[in-house]
């Protein structure tokens, strides 16, 4: 008896295994099932969308929910053991707008949307100006997130700042809070020059592609790229050297443009780094380096640093 | 008060119903045009907002920089009328001043009416409209937005029951005397709504219990609304929003502006309905005063918001500062100052202006300095950024509401306006037994 106990004993644990798992699966399958029924899109038919690797790839529509869900969940956990940071040295920086374009293109944004900026800055009356590049500050205290409703913008644990423009419902007082300006609202629907490019394409949260009409956009610090060991788009594309990316917990950054790293605590602490706006408690991300020894005095349509003309530069 | 006595000789349960019950079972065309014309503007606006669902947020003036417009303005201002409500029935009441008796319903109708509207504005002004449900479903306790809808909802709910109950007895008065005077459908709704009430002394007991209860409750939730309300902005880092004060600075503001929208409601609901004999000179002139007080604290609150940080003029804080005082919004923020507060309280202290008609005109400056008074808390606050504002076109700098944005506010408040109409026609205006009651007539015996 106690034998053929024993023997049924491990052999019904297995079928409740069993039937459990097969429970699981049928839940499983039944949801997909659910969540494909929801989409309007017939069965059978392709879609398309930029995979990790940045390169297109094709689905069935029946996997499409699976891979938004997917996507969103990878893009909400980011990257383990890193901690983004960009520094940005403002005395290489001649204006090439390079960086923006760069950044538009890659997220499909309009002319009027620029979530990188460079600024025309003047300190103080008389002290010249200096160009300053202007990415969201990726703030350790941001005050964009603390205000969201619904949790569609939020910091993941790699200091990114991200937003899920499936959740966000346009409520826009992320904008308000920011004091960076950083973040731009998709006013209209998307750009037409991309229309055709993204009809079909599955939300990429890392992407933040294709905009969505009447919700927020921001710099999400090209969190795609940084997922496959690439630098950012604007970082890969400055042809002057004024950007260093890397992660602050290996203390490493590399520069876009001569690909070179360096030790970051070493580059902070002699060029005499600072950040944007520090008494708001913000604690940004995004540190600068002072525009010493700028490279050209000629780059503002003629006008130099010193706000002067370049006529009267040489009457002097 | 001496008037109050002479009606109190004559007055008897047959007089009151009547006089009161006279405006539901009569048609008036004058009535009648004003609900059309605000139905055709209701209309109108909702066809502009179907355009905006369209093409999306681009049809108004907001942009990047000045993301929040008219549409968030007039939701503080629909917020701030609404406190009206709590300011007559709640704090006026509870002290036991019995002149409120034929007003406070009124008070109370604009309460539900205007903050209905103002959960309707917010939606008006999301991007994502059909995501509303998201802020049930994905909501973050941590976001002022949440509270603020968490209070506002709870505010709707108190005000409608702050409203129905005391008006059981009315109901029951409604469904036993007015049979086939009205029609058949309206009479069914008072049946419905009347719950059975037949005014036994154990009734009575409770709906007094009751009403003592919701009217203590609802102080801390109107605090609490327009409290949140401010918090939207004084919780973010903006210089002109950045101010310990703003709670307070908007529940005084909002006490203005509710007083001013009652002034005006009082004078034409007497006049439309000839009610000379309930809501008296006596009504207009402790409203005069009312007025005047909650405006001396405004005034106070106004004082310490503005002189404090243009005294000290911080680089950030003076930008703001110089486009209210002289700058883009100079005549703006002096019209709202001079006629949305000083003004009337000048106006206020004279007894002669104390009277319906000129008390009517002070509410009028009243209301639409107070609505011009949210735009300059919420607009020019943000035209400034801490950081130059390049590389964007030159309609994003700035702000102009656009002809569909306004047309969709004033449809809103036209909205409003139309719920108060409906409502003061639907229901008798002010509390029958509550007016027999004060005037030593016994209901129960007629009933």
């Amino acid at each position: 008896m106690d034998q053929t106990n024993e023997s049924v004993k491990p052999s019904r644990r297995a079928f409740l295994k069993k039937f459990g798992m097969t429970l699981g699966a049928v839940g499983v399958v039944g949801a997909l099932g659910v969540l494909n029924s929801c989409s309007t899109k017939e069965a059978g038919k392709k879609f398309r969308f930029i995979n990790a690797k940045g390169e297109w790839e094709e689905v069935d529509v029946s996997n499409m929910k699976l891979h938004l869900t997917e996507l969103q969940k990878r893009g909400r956990e980011g990257i383990h053991n890193k901690k983004f940071v960009k520094v940005i040295d403002l005395s290489k920086c001649k204006n090439a707008q390079i960086c923006m374009s760069a950044c538009q293109k890659a997220h499909h944004l309009r002319p009027e949307q620029p979530i990188m900026n460079v600024l025309r800055m003047e300190n103080s009356n008389g002290t010249g100006f200096y160009f300053m590049p202007k990415p969201c500050q990726h703030c350790d205290n941001p005050p964009c997130t603390k205000v969201c409703p619904v949790d569609a913008t939020f910091k993941r644990e790699d200091g990114i700042v991200l937003i899920d423009n499936e959740r966000c419902i346009g409520c826009r007082f992320c904008i308000a809070a920011c004091p960076y300006s950083a973040r731009v609202f998709n006013w209209s629907d998307v750009d037409p020059r991309y229309a055709e490019e993204e009809k079909d394409l599955i939300y990429n949260i890392e992407l933040n592609v294709p905009q969505k009409k009447g919700t927020i956009s921001k710099c999400i610090f090209s969190a795609d790229r940084v997922r496959i060991g690439k630098l950012p788009y604007c970082v890969s594309a400055c042809p002057n050297g004024v950007y260093w990316f890397g992660d602050f917990n290996e203390d490493v950054v590399t520069n876009g443009t001569s690909k070179e790293s360096t030790r970051l605590s070493t580059l902070l602490e002699e060029k005499g780094a600072y950040t944007l706006i520090p008494e708001l408690g913000t604690k940004p991300r995004v540190y600068y380096l002072p525009p010493v020894d700028r490279l050209s005095k000629y780059d503002y349509n003629g006008i130099n640093y010193l706000g002067e003309k370049e006529a009267d530069q040489s009457e002097e | 008060m001496s008037d109050i006595k002479i009606i109190d000789q004559k007055a008897t349960f047959e007089n009151i119903k009547e006089d009161l019950l006279r405006p539901i079972k009569t048609k008036n065309w004058k009535y009648t045009l004003w609900i059309i014309s605000l139905v055709i503007f209701v209309a109108i606006s909702l066809w502009c907002y179907g355009l905006q669902l369209k093409d999306g947020l681009v049809v108004t003036g907001m942009r990047d920089y000045v993301s929040w417009g008219i549409y968030i303005s007039t939701f503080v201002f629909f917020v701030a009328v609404a406190l009206v409500g709590m300011l007559i029935s709640a704090v006026v009441g509870l002290l036991g001043q019995k002149w409120i008796t034929p007003i406070s319903r009124i008070a109370e109708m604009i309460a539900l009416a205007f903050v209905m509207m103002a959960g309707l504005i917010i939606i008006v002004d999301m991007g994502r409209p059909d995501r509303l449900l998201n802020v049930f479903i994905y909501f973050r306790y941590q976001s002022p937005i949440f509270w603020d809808v968490t209070v506002v909802t709870t505010y709707v709910f108190i005000s409608a029951l702050l409203l129905f109950l005391p008006m059981l007895p009315d109901l029951g008065i409604m469904r036993n005397h007015l049979k086939g005077d009205v029609p058949k459908w309206k009479w069914n709704l008072y049946n419905v709504l009347s719950l059975g009430w037949i005014g036994t002394p154990q009734q009575y007991k409770i709906l007094h219990k009751t009403t003592r209860v919701l009217l203590i409750l609802v102080v801390p939730v109107a605090l609490a609304i327009h409290t949140v309300t401010s918090w939207l902005s004084a919780m973010t880092l903006r210089p002109g929003w950045d101010s310990t004060i703003f709670g307070p600075y908007y529940v005084t503001g909002a006490f203005v502006a509710g007083s001013g929208a009652v002034l005006i409601a009082m004078y034409f609901i007497r006049r439309g309905f000839h009610l000379e004999e309930y809501i008296t000179e006596v009504q207009f002139d402790k409203m005069g005063k009312l007025m005047v007080l909650v405006s001396l604290v405004y005034l106070y609150f106004n004082i310490n918001e503005f002189i404090v940080p243009a005294y000290k003029m911080k680089t950030i804080e003076a930008v703001y500062l110089k486009t209210l005082f002289a700058g883009s919004y100079v005549y703006t923020f002096w019209f709202t100052q001079i006629f949305g507060l000083l003004l009337p309280i000048i106006l206020g202290f004279f007894k002669k202006m104390r009277k319906p008609f000129p008390l009517m005109l002070i509410g009028v400056s009243l209301v639409v300095g107070a609505w011009f008074k949210r735009l300059i808390i919420i607009v020019p606050a943000l035209i400034h950024s801490y950081l130059p504002q390049q590389n964007y076109p030159a309609n994003f700098h700035g702000y102009e509401p656009t002809g569909i944005e306004l047309t969709i506010t004033l449809g809103t408040i036209a909205l409003a306006v139309l719920i108060v109409s409906i409502l003061v026609k639907l229901f008798p205006v002010m509390s029958i037994w509550e007016i027999a009651h004060e005037k030593g007539v016994d209901v129960e015996k007629d009933l």
